[in-house]
């Protein structure tokens, strides 16, 4: 079948996607200055101590043996340990991840809410009042900087009002949400924004089309018309957008969680960026880097199902 | 054919002072202007004109199909009622039900993320009764009888897996779908092959005779029109200028324009032609002249004809012209 | 002020102007005195941002504060109006390296097609693999925190971005017919390149820019904010933000008042974005 097929060509193309993840992590890693060993040892650190530091690391070996080391040790689950965590950055990633991931996933279903009934609205009222308020307040969402949406959230529903908690992650799955639904709301004002704009745009671009006019000479009701002709085919490109623009959500996880004090991969990161601790900042970049290609993946596929144009 | 004969002397649909005005930043451009017409049970009906004539917005007016910030008045009568000041509701009984449209173009008017089936047996759902079963037992048959080869295979194909005369093929197969009283043809082969035309052509006329619908054939090809059709308009600028059998009308035209257009035409051949052969180019609908609409390009036009614009008059039974010096006209064209 | 004046003034001018964009003529005119604040902030600002005063410490709004004074008796407003330089500083300077080097990358690619398109394709695609603002915070995170190191840690990703738009849009450009005839004339590839098909190619990436000017307000006050950007005492917005984050609740304007500006500056890229596309999509 024409889907199979291009899930699986777009399975082979992300090998060399990966590949090239992994050369930039790790030439980014050892080109930049800043030397691990003094990271660890501190400033006052020993000549000889430096070498068996480096020498642990794998260090004094030629770049490309490292590289090697480094993909082998990364295809066997081996990210290295902390350096100041002292455990390893695979169980970190494991322990850390899903909470960001929890995160995401969350800001997008509410971004998606948001955006599709709102892009509907501001679509089929071209022009008019509703349109122009729902197209103007987006516009401001997208230019609201994600720390100070979430502080001014933070403030607002939980500092004064009391009705949700003033960051931390909780206890239990539902106390979990409850927890993280600020901070998702926050990840969720800018990405709903750009969603609706897309998908308002795309609306008003299918709504003309022919075929949604045969459809209604058809005589089909107009829900009918507006999910099964409409929708769907508007939907193709904010898809596409929606996978590019995964990256910025789990960027703007990083500042989020460091807002509202989750513990989650990008709070993570931002310590151990501090703290140089480089097993753990190389472990996670590739981490979320995969997110992000496998969520590319996931979006293609999906657009591949919606229209079967693509897969050919 | 009993049934037909009961009621032929009472028009299936009936169009009176149609009018499409179309409000612009530049003011109201009327693409349709007061156009009356019948058709007649059975019958093929051809609304001949060149593009921009409006021939083709009269057809999306009479199924309220026009687009903001188009405004259609007039009445549309059909069984006894007005489409156009119609519920909703009751407009989506006849639309698709009663009566059926088809474009131009099948690549646009398909939706390319639907399959064929899904497309035809959601017209199915919205006039039959049929369960799921019956739905696809009568896709099928559908594709089958519009010509698609091996139809239960192709039913789960998109419209891009098929040939433009194959989706021009599946568009009627949808359109016909809960067996229409009345096929609206928006020039549906003019995107199509020679060879590929006179088959859905004929496939059309088929059709016609097997659940002897209407048709409502748009064109600007006379060689179409002098194969298929029982009746013809002439559209200009709007409005129609002339109309009559088809015979008549191309034995005996009586509108310059009209004649012009035969001219373009090679007597007793099925070739055709592009509307081309008149001097000068149709008018902009933002800016028809003033009087008659044809008269700049018009040879036989006189002082009249640019102060007053001639109304469309019975010159026989089942014959009208729009014109002041519609006998000179004929009379010269009877004379060549 | 900056958030009242620029949606006070275009009732007047609008009719001079009906023929522009309402959006272009808005954020122009957010964007113009923004810029003149920017290049003139002591005309404008009634104290320095960097005075500090113990006998006003986290005052509240009022004549002599307008936007009240932080925790260590700052004027809010002053440092609000000297933050534009530092901040329409990191608009321009971010993104106008990355604009140069992605339309020049860019043309070449969708001239030359090819495997050189599709290793460009590739490039790409493991950089838009990467969470932008967290490369951005590790390049200068290890650099070292500051201005000059964030601009190369943008500029080292972001040209992709117009390379991207250009390259696409040549690829279209190169079909046509004009770009044949240029061929057949005899013309030296660059010429027809950078002469003919580039000027009709390079309107996304000129739109983009505007937005993309706005996303580096957004990234710098993000760095800011982390301490990772311009460093305090400096006036910055996301580092005034940062300064009051802890004051939410009893000082909340030492915060509000930059973010207000920080959206009020956003807000006029992406008007005059959006006025641009429509003023260059109606041109051609």
């Amino acid at each position: 079948m024409a889907l199979l097929s291009f899930i699986a060509r777009r399975l082979l193309q992300l090998i060399p996607t990966l590949a090239f993840i992994l050369v930039v992590i790790f030439v980014l890693v050892r080109l930049l200055p800043g030397d691990p060993a003094s990271a660890i040892l501190g400033d006052r650190a020993r000549d000889a101590d430096v070498v068996r530091i480096n020498a642990e690391l794998g260090l004094d070996q030629p770049l490309p043996v490292q590289f090697l080391v480094f993909v082998k040790n990364i295809a066997t689950g081996d990210f290295g340990n902390s350096i100041h965590l002292k455990v390893s950055v695979a169980s970190l990633i494991a322990d850390r991840l899903p909470v960001t991931l929890m995160l995401t996933i969350m800001a997008a279903l509410i971004a998606l809410v948001l955006s599709v009934p709102l892009a509907f609205v501001a679509a089929t009222r071209r022009g008019r009042l509703a349109d122009n308020a729902i197209r103007g307040s987006f516009q401001v969402g997208l230019s609201m900087p994600v720390f100070y949406v979430g502080l001014i959230l933070l403030t607002v529903f939980g500092a004064q009002l009391h009705w949700f908690p003033v960051g931390g992650f909780g206890n239990g799955f539902f106390d979990q949400l409850y927890h993280l639904f600020l901070p998702a709301l926050t990840l969720a004002l800018s990405l709903a924004a750009i969603l609706m704009r897309n998908l308002r745009a795309a609306i008003i671009g299918v709504v003309d089309a022919e075929y949604v006019d045969f459809a209604r000479a058809k005589g089909l009701r107009s829900r009918v018309i507006m999910t099964r002709h409409v929708l769907r085919n508007a939907l193709i490109s904010t898809i596409n957008l929606f996978g590019l623009q995964v990256g910025t959500l789990l960027g703007g996880a990083v500042i989020t969680e460091t807002v509202f004090a989750i513990p989650g991969a990008g709070r993570l990161m931002i310590e151990s960026i501090y703290g140089r601790d480089y097993p753990v900042v190389q472990g996670l970049t590739l981490a979320l880097a995969v997110v992000v290609s496998l969520t590319f993946l996931l979006t293609d596929i999906l657009q591949a199902w919606l229209d079967p144009r693509v897969a050919q | 054919m009993s049934a037909v004969t009961d009621t032929a002397f009472e028009p299936a649909l009936s169009v009176k002072d149609l009018t499409t005005v179309f409000e612009t930043p530049g003011g109201p451009v009327t693409a349709v202007d007061a156009v009356s017409f019948d058709v007649m049970p059975g019958e093929v009906l051809g609304l001949v004109g060149e593009s921009g004539s409006g021939k083709s917005v009269t057809l999306r007016s009479l199924m309220r199909l026009v687009h903001a910030p188009g405004k259609v008045a007039g009445t549309v009568l059909w069984q006894g009622r007005d489409l156009l000041s119609m519920r909703e509701r009751e407009l989506r009984r006849v639309r698709g039900g009663k009566i059926a449209i088809i474009f131009q173009e099948p690549t646009t008017a398909l939706n390319p993320v639907l399959t064929v089936r899904v497309q035809i047996e959601e017209n199915l759902r919205a006039h039959t009764s049929l369960d799921g079963r019956q739905r696809r037992a009568r896709a099928i048959e559908l594709l089958d009888l519009v010509g698609i080869p091996a139809a239960e295979r192709r039913l789960g194909d998109f419209p891009h897996q098929f040939s433009g005369g194959m989706k021009q093929r599946v568009m009627i197969a949808i359109a016909l779908a809960s067996n229409p009283r009345l096929l609206l043809a928006d020039e549906p082969t003019t995107a199509l092959d020679v060879t590929i035309q006179d088959q859905i052509l004929k496939l059309i006329l088929d059709l016609r005779d097997e659940f002897s619908m209407s048709v409502v054939f748009v064109t600007h090809d006379l060689g179409v029109v002098a194969q298929t059709c029982d009746r013809m308009a002439v559209m200009y600028a709007g409005r129609i200028v002339e109309s009559g059998s088809v015979t008549e009308v191309f034995s005996e035209p009586h509108h310059p324009y009209t004649r012009g257009l035969l001219g373009s035409v090679p007597r007793g051949g099925a070739e055709r032609t592009l509307l081309t052969s008149i001097e000068g180019t149709p008018p902009s609908l933002a800016a028809i002249p003033a009087g008659c609409a044809f008269h700049p390009r018009c040879d036989f036009a006189v002082e009249r004809c640019i102060e007053r614009r001639p109304a469309l008059e019975a010159i026989a039974p089942g014959r009208m012209v729009a014109c002041f010096r519609q006998a000179d006209v004929a009379a010269e064209a009877a004379a060549t | 002020m900056t958030a009242i004046s620029p949606a006070a003034q275009p009732r007047r001018r609008r009719i001079r102007v009906a023929r522009l964009p309402l959006t272009f003529v808005l954020g122009g005119l957010i964007l113009g005195i923004s810029l003149i604040l920017a290049v003139f902030p002591s005309i404008f600002a009634p104290y320095d941002p960097i005075a500090m005063d113990y006998n006003a410490i986290l005052a509240p709004p009022s004549l002599s504060h307008f936007f009240g004074t932080d925790s260590f008796g700052r004027d809010v407003f002053a440092r609000v109006i000297h933050a534009y330089t530092v901040d329409m500083q990191i608009a321009i300077f971010a993104t106008t390296g990355p604009l140069i080097v992605g339309v020049i990358v860019g043309a070449l690619v969708g001239y030359a097609g090819g495997l050189t398109e599709t290793l460009f394709g590739r490039v790409v695609d493991a950089v838009i693999s990467f969470p932008f603002l967290v490369l951005v915070i590790a390049i200068v995170a290890v650099l070292g925190p500051g201005l000059t190191n964030m601009y190369i840690a943008v500029g080292v990703i972001d040209w992709v971005f117009y390379g991207r738009l250009v390259a696409g849009e040549v690829k279209v450009q190169k079909r046509l017919d004009y770009a044949d005839a240029g061929r057949a004339m005899g013309y030296t590839p660059a010429r027809i390149i950078f002469r003919h098909l580039l000027p009709n190619a390079i309107t996304p990436a000129i739109v983009y820019w505007m937005t993309d000017m706005a996303l580096a307000i957004l990234l710098g006050s993000s760095l800011g904010y982390l301490g990772l950007g311009a460093q305090p005492p400096a006036a910055e917005w996301g580092v005034q933000i940062a300064d009051g984050k802890n004051f939410m609740s009893t000082a909340w304007w030492i915060s509000v008042f930059p973010g207000v500006a920080i959206v009020v500056t956003g807000l006029g890229f992406s008007l005059f974005g959006d006025g641009l596309a429509e003023l260059l999509r109606t041109k051609r």
